[in-house]
């Protein structure tokens, strides 16, 4: 056959090795192939890269948006800016972690278990992944915003998108538990579904009137928190205690439900 | 055969595989199921034992048991005196499951390559991917490779770590002939230069042809276990299948098979 090195001709890398310099490029390998899947899945480029820039080019960037002042030097072109590219860093987050879910129903994480990766290792590659093409995202749709005729503070060009990204890693939990709880290999049609379902009930798109039901009902939907911090920096007031408390539970909700699921898989396999 | 360089280079001298009282249970609607009940096995560094047994006999669950992706319910696992799960950690154990599940999007290379470098690996894994006669294909994606070919490719991730003990369950299933010979030159070639190998199948030709030893098991215990010739004498055939079919008959009628069986236990 071929110049093969013989079993035991080469010792294979002492495990401690594997667990300190290897370890690095083993992730580094994985990122990479993990990225490179998601930029060839049209799927992710549609709903990530897209979507939110066109949606905002169609709904937001309309002249008579861009003449409604929401604040000082901020209208309301900006504010749907905002909301759309939430709504497409929530999107791409929700899928990374409900992706671990359908290569687990597909037998891959127990392939993996073979190979001296750890699993909660494999599920933050897969969340770092998402985070990229998510960082993507919410860059294109601000980019288009900026084209789009977007006015806010120079603050908010930083904060809001920031704000929004780092946000969406509660949303990475969510897909995470999302994924291990529904039928698995349709995961991610249903789960764009109750995204949509979530923005509009937690007012992330169109935030309701203050006083009305709705309101009331939206302030407790995992949406409502995400969207209400990262509109702030667009300065239409301070930030809602309500906001950083829904922020902060459904973070915890969503975090304990995965951890809690991820390790009776894990344990079980 | 004399365990060689690999055998040598393990510190302890540690059996490559030690079972003790293995017993696993499965809860199911009916109680409690015994997919395993007291196996005991000890495979030394080197020896290419075949794991036999009709469907049902716990020859999945035990190799699962080995490899630590489930845990006993009671008894001990030892590979390499080592728990199941440190002896992959330290790429001493690969395996080629049946049902590995494998990434359909992306290529073959991208598969084996991105196993190497879980393992610690660098370096070009063209060599393996030769071994397992996938290098025509590397650049296929995995989705578009027949059954044969993605049992092929299970074993080029199972080879990359260049592991002491090799798993092996159903390795050939899918195969055609000649894919059959060629996968079975490459585990001989592997064997003589030292690495520990045990395979499960159906085809007894194969047990036959290419296993040192040959354990047979039946409801979860292990009923025959020595040499192709030793086992077939205690049947009293020179047909495997026929010493298959007499051992692994329900035992449940005969409760003293098992103490006549161990007289080939070695």
């Amino acid at each position: 056959m071929t110049a093969t090195p013989l079993p035991g001709a080469t010792r294979p890398t002492s495990g401690s090795a594997i667990r300190s310099t290897a370890r690095a490029r083993a992730v580094r390998t994985y990122l990479r192939l993990e990225l490179r899947r998601m930029l060839r899945d049209r799927r992710t480029l549609v709903f990530s890269l897209l979507v939110p820039p066109a949606v905002f080019l169609w709904v937001g960037a309309s002249a008579e948006h861009q003449v409604t002042e929401i604040g000082p030097g901020t209208n309301l072109t900006a504010s749907l800016l905002v909301s759309v590219a939430l709504y497409g860093a929530l999107l791409t987050a929700t899928s990374g972690g409900a992706g671990v879910a359908v290569e687990r129903a597909q037998g891959w994480t127990r392939q993996l278990r073979l190979t001296p990766l750890e699993p909660w290792t494999y599920v933050l590659v897969k969340v770092l992944a998402s985070m990229a093409i998510g960082a993507a995202s919410v860059l294109v749709t601000f980019a288009a915003g900026w084209f789009g005729g977007a006015q806010m503070p120079t603050s908010a060009w930083v904060l809001c998108p920031l704000i929004a990204w780092c946000g969406s890693l509660v949303f990475s939990a969510f897909g995470l538990l999302m994924g291990y709880v529904l039928p698995t290999e349709s995961v991610l049609k249903y789960l764009n579904l109750i995204l949509i379902g979530l923005s509009f009930a937690g007012g992330l798109f169109l935030p309701f009137s203050d006083g009305t039901p709705m309101a009331t009902i939206s302030q407790v939907m995992p949406t409502y928190g995400l969207a209400e911090l990262a509109r702030a920096p667009l300065g239409s007031g301070p930030v809602e205690i309500a906001a950083v408390v829904n922020v902060v539970a459904w973070a915890a909700i969503f975090l304990t439900g995965a951890a809690w699921r991820f390790r009776t898989d894990t344990a079980r396999v | 055969m004399a365990p060689q360089q690999s055998g040598a280079m393990t510190t302890t001298r540690s059996p490559a595989i030690e079972v003790k009282g293995l017993v696993k249970e499965f809860r199911s609607s009916d109680g409690a199921v015994r997919a395993v009940d007291g196996l005991d096995l000890t495979v030394r560094p080197g020896e290419v034992v075949a794991f036999l047994g009709p469907n049902g006999a716990g020859k999945t669950t035990t190799l699962d048991l080995v490899l630590g992706l489930t845990g006993p319910t009671s008894g001990t696992v030892r590979v390499f005196g080592k728990k199941p799960a440190r002896a992959i950690a330290d790429g001493q154990v690969a395996a080629a499951l049946q049902d590995g599940g494998l990434l359909r999007d992306i290529t073959v290379l991208e598969t084996v390559e991105l196993t190497a470098a879980l393992f610690g690996r660098s370096g070009s894994v063209t060599p393996f991917l030769e071994r397992a006669g996938i290098a025509q294909i590397a650049r296929r994606k995995v989705g578009r490779c027949s059954g044969g070919q993605q049992q092929r490719l299970r074993f080029a991730m199972a080879l990359v770590s260049e592991p002491d003990l090799l798993l092996l369950d159903e390795p050939t299933t899918g195969m055609d002939v000649q894919g059959r010979r060629d996968f079975w030159t490459a585990i001989r070639h592997d064997a003589e230069a030292g690495r520990t190998v045990v395979f499960a199948t159906h085809y007894l030709q194969e047990a036959d042809a290419y296993a040192d030893r040959i354990v047979l098991v039946s409801h979860g215990r292990v009923v025959a276990d020595g040499t192709v010739a030793e086992v077939k004498a205690l049947a009293g055939s020179h047909d495997l299948e026929d010493v298959f079919v007499a051992l692994t008959a329900d035992r449940a009628a005969d409760p003293t098979d098992r103490t006549t069986a161990e007289g080939a236990n070695r």
